[in-house]
């Protein structure tokens, strides 16, 4: 095992040009890194970017209509400059990745044991005997009942947690070295959501995979997440490690979002809201783009984009008031 | 004095499979012997995983399908025995809002006709001020009267989610479902639609029946509980008191899973064995009895009924009394820090939910219900 992280992000820029000639800047100068075996979540709302990233890193985007820039390194390759077969060979094998719908992510006209089968063919070989062997046994490790019956059924037949389960066994068919999990449980019962959350440990812990699991549920960040980076409209505002990042945030937008969840210790009877919308990201504002809805805004907000700074080792904010609890003594 | 809301004995089941000839070979129990009540003013949350039966159990309610069994009392009127006409009537009390607010609004509709459909339909308001009335209602869940004239698809998911609670309230409910209603929602835009529903609730007296599976959320908005599984209420109790100590073991079970934004938090998360069963083929006697920690014989052949203690916390287990402490099994999360508290506090300021939108709430004066 190499040392240093497994995937390194540098300056990855996403732009999309519009065929009406506008252009969205999705994502700006995001840098991170995740180790073996570590877990990052990436939090964010709709539209922050942290989806964008993820497509990024498995080059899905389209050439056509996204300019990708900057740099992506995984395993020895930059990603953004590997040729399509290698990549290919890379996607569903040691790239990894679960998606957020599973409703439109599974084809509606094969099996769900063709498509997992089809995963392991491609990557791994074998008999299509061992192959469909190996898929009872990934149905059966999410926890779908009867997976030897189940596999014959197509996927309409499947509810949708069911059916998120059938990702998650496909993204796992080839033991890959990094999951990229997008809302992997945003569909998911509790209990349910519990269990898959032990059996990403359980992935993690086995094989040393990496994990980049994006969600917008802090609880689950809070559950499995070693380091987390905080993205708003297309930058990394906040990044630190768990335990620091729900003690002592440094960003007002985490601090927004960690007031707007419902707590089961916190009897308040109203939560915390953030006002305002998020800026249009085809003309960002100049300034810090959550100014407009933060309540600690001061005039060089609005000035100049502030830089992702050390707070304290570890912990970078990207504002410029942190540390924020000068402002509240 | 009787309950806005009294639901005895609801059953339906599903036909699943019919021979060739069209009769039902397989039924799914969605429903099976369901008993609760909804006091006016008051939310009941309907928790548990999916296909337990709450959103049946939600549709019950509205007789939006019909149950196969049991009967459903709204201000003590039975609903089975309503005509088409009082039905209609009987919707002007009852309104639902769905989780996905990007379906449940017609996308050819603006804003206007969407709210004003109801006013028509009911013959709520005079033509003449029916415009008047839509300014009132967007204004009311926090949205300015000038979208009125917008289509859905120009608004973000919590917008339009405003715009379905605003046309619930239209014709003034005394009870509106919530069918997940924040669970497609972001989590900033999330604690505005809650602020919301809790606020309309305090201004116009509204009951909810709030369907669920984030706990959290239950825990935040509820003041009863009711825990469904496979078709069946397994507990309910105040939400202080479920959340405080829960008595079923699935009710324990569900509650230790609840991830908390609070890392290494202390936790006792009870993980529960074996496959979740088909409500094709329920299990005999308890039907969590396959999946049950502290399973015992009489659980296989013989079904607990749901009994109440005296303070209205009723369980349907047959080894309640038996049962280990459960104090410590939800999840703490512990509380903010002194710090963060102040900060959180500077989001929570000024603007928040309808009455602090700039709303008064005032002007939306009750239409006569002569």
């Amino acid at each position: 095992m190499t040392a240093g992280p497994l995937i390194e992000i540098e300056k990855l820029r996403v732009v999309f040009h519009g065929d009406d000639g506008r252009t969205t800047h999705a994502v700006d100068s995001v840098d991170l890194s995740v180790a073996n075996g570590a877990t990052l979540g990436l939090v964010g709302e709709s539209g922050c970017g942290k989806s964008v990233t993820s497509l990024a890193i498995m080059g899905l985007l389209s050439k056509r209509s996204a300019e990708v820039s900057g740099s992506i390194r995984f395993d020895g390759f930059d990603l953004l400059d590997v040729p399509d077969d290698t990549l290919r060979d890379l996607r569903g094998n040691r790239l990894a990745m679960i998606f957020q719908e599973p409703m439109t992510s599974l084809n509606p006209s094969f099996t769900i044991g063709d498509q997992i089968i089809e995963t392991i063919l491609r990557h791994r070989g074998g008999s299509r005997r061992q192959a469909r062997e190996r898929a009872i046994e990934l149905l059966r490790r999410v926890h779908i009942p009867s997976p030897d019956k189940r596999i014959d059924e197509y996927p309409h037949k499947l509810s949708g947690g069911m059916r998120q389960r059938v990702m998650i066994a496909m993204a796992l068919a080839c033991d890959p070295r990094l999951l990229i999990a997008d809302e992997p449980t945003t569909a998911l019962d509790v209990t349910l959501q519990a269990q898959i959350l032990d059996l990403m440990r359980e992935l993690k812990a086995a094989s040393g995979a990496a994990i980049i699991l994006i969600t917008h549920d802090l609880g689950v960040v809070a559950e499995v997440c070693d380091e987390v980076a905080v993205m708003y409209a297309g930058e990394i505002v906040e990044r630190a490690p768990v335990d620091e990042l729900f003690a002592n945030p440094q960003h007002p937008y985490t601090v927004g979002l960690l007031g707007s969840i419902p707590r089961l210790d916190r009897r308040a009877s109203h939560l915390a809201t953030i006002e305002g919308m998020v800026p249009n990201m085809a003309n960002p504002p100049p300034g810090c783009r959550f100014a407009a809805r933060c309540p600690f805004v001061v005039d060089p907000c609005t000035a100049a984009p502030p830089p992702l700074a050390i707070v304290s080792p570890g912990h970078a904010s990207r504002c410029i008031r942190a540390p924020l609890e000068r402002l509240v003594s | 004095m009787t309950s806005l809301l009294e639901v005895e004995g609801l059953v339906k089941h599903f036909v699943a499979a019919r021979s060739v000839f069209g009769r039902p070979t397989a039924h799914v129990k969605a429903v099976d012997g369901v008993s609760f009540t909804v006091e006016a003013g008051k939310t009941l949350a309907l928790v548990g995983e999916s296909g337990c039966g709450k959103s049946t159990v939600s549709r019950l309610v509205l007789r939006l399908i019909e149950p196969d069994a049991g009967t459903v009392r709204f201000e003590g009127r039975d609903l089975g025995a309503l005509n088409a006409n009082e039905l209609r009537a009987f919707r002007r009390d009852a309104q639902i809002i769905f989780q996905d607010p990007y379906a449940s609004l017609n996308p050819r509709m603006t804003v206007s006709q969407i709210l004003s459909e109801p006013l028509a339909l009911h013959d709520l308001v005079p033509a003449k001020r029916r415009r008047e009335r839509v300014g009132e209602l967007l204004r009311l869940v926090g949205l300015e009267p000038r979208f009125a004239r917008r289509y859905p698809h120009e608004f973000s998911g919590g917008q339009r989610q405003r715009i379905a609670i605003a046309r619930a309230l239209a014709v003034e409910p005394k009870l509106i479902i919530c069918d997940e209603p924040v669970s497609a929602l972001d989590v900033s835009i999330r604690s505005q639609i809650l602020n919301l529903l809790r606020d309309l609730q305090d201004r116009l007296g509204l009951a909810y029946i709030f369907v669920s599976h984030d706990l959290a959320v239950v825990k935040h908005i509820a003041d009863r509980v009711a825990v469904m599984n496979l078709g069946g209420i397994v507990e309910t109790a105040q939400a202080d008191a479920l959340f405080a100590a829960p008595r079923h073991p699935y009710s324990r079970a569900l509650l230790s899973a609840i991830p908390v934004p609070k890392p290494q938090a202390k936790r006792s998360r009870i993980v529960l064995e074996g496959e979740m069963p088909s409500a094709l083929h329920p299990p005999s006697g308890c039907r969590f009895h396959t999946r049950c920690p502290y399973v015992i014989a009489r659980c296989r052949t013989e079904v607990p009924p749901l009994l109440a203690d005296g303070t209205g916390h009723a369980t349907a287990c047959h080894r309640t009394a038996e049962l280990p402490a459960s104090e410590s099994i939800v999840p703490a999360d512990g509380d903010f820090s002194p710090v963060l508290e102040k900060l959180v506090a500077a989001f929570s300021g000024g603007t928040e939910g309808a009455g602090r939108a700039g709303v008064d709430l005032s002007r939306t004066r009750p239409i006569d219900r002569g």
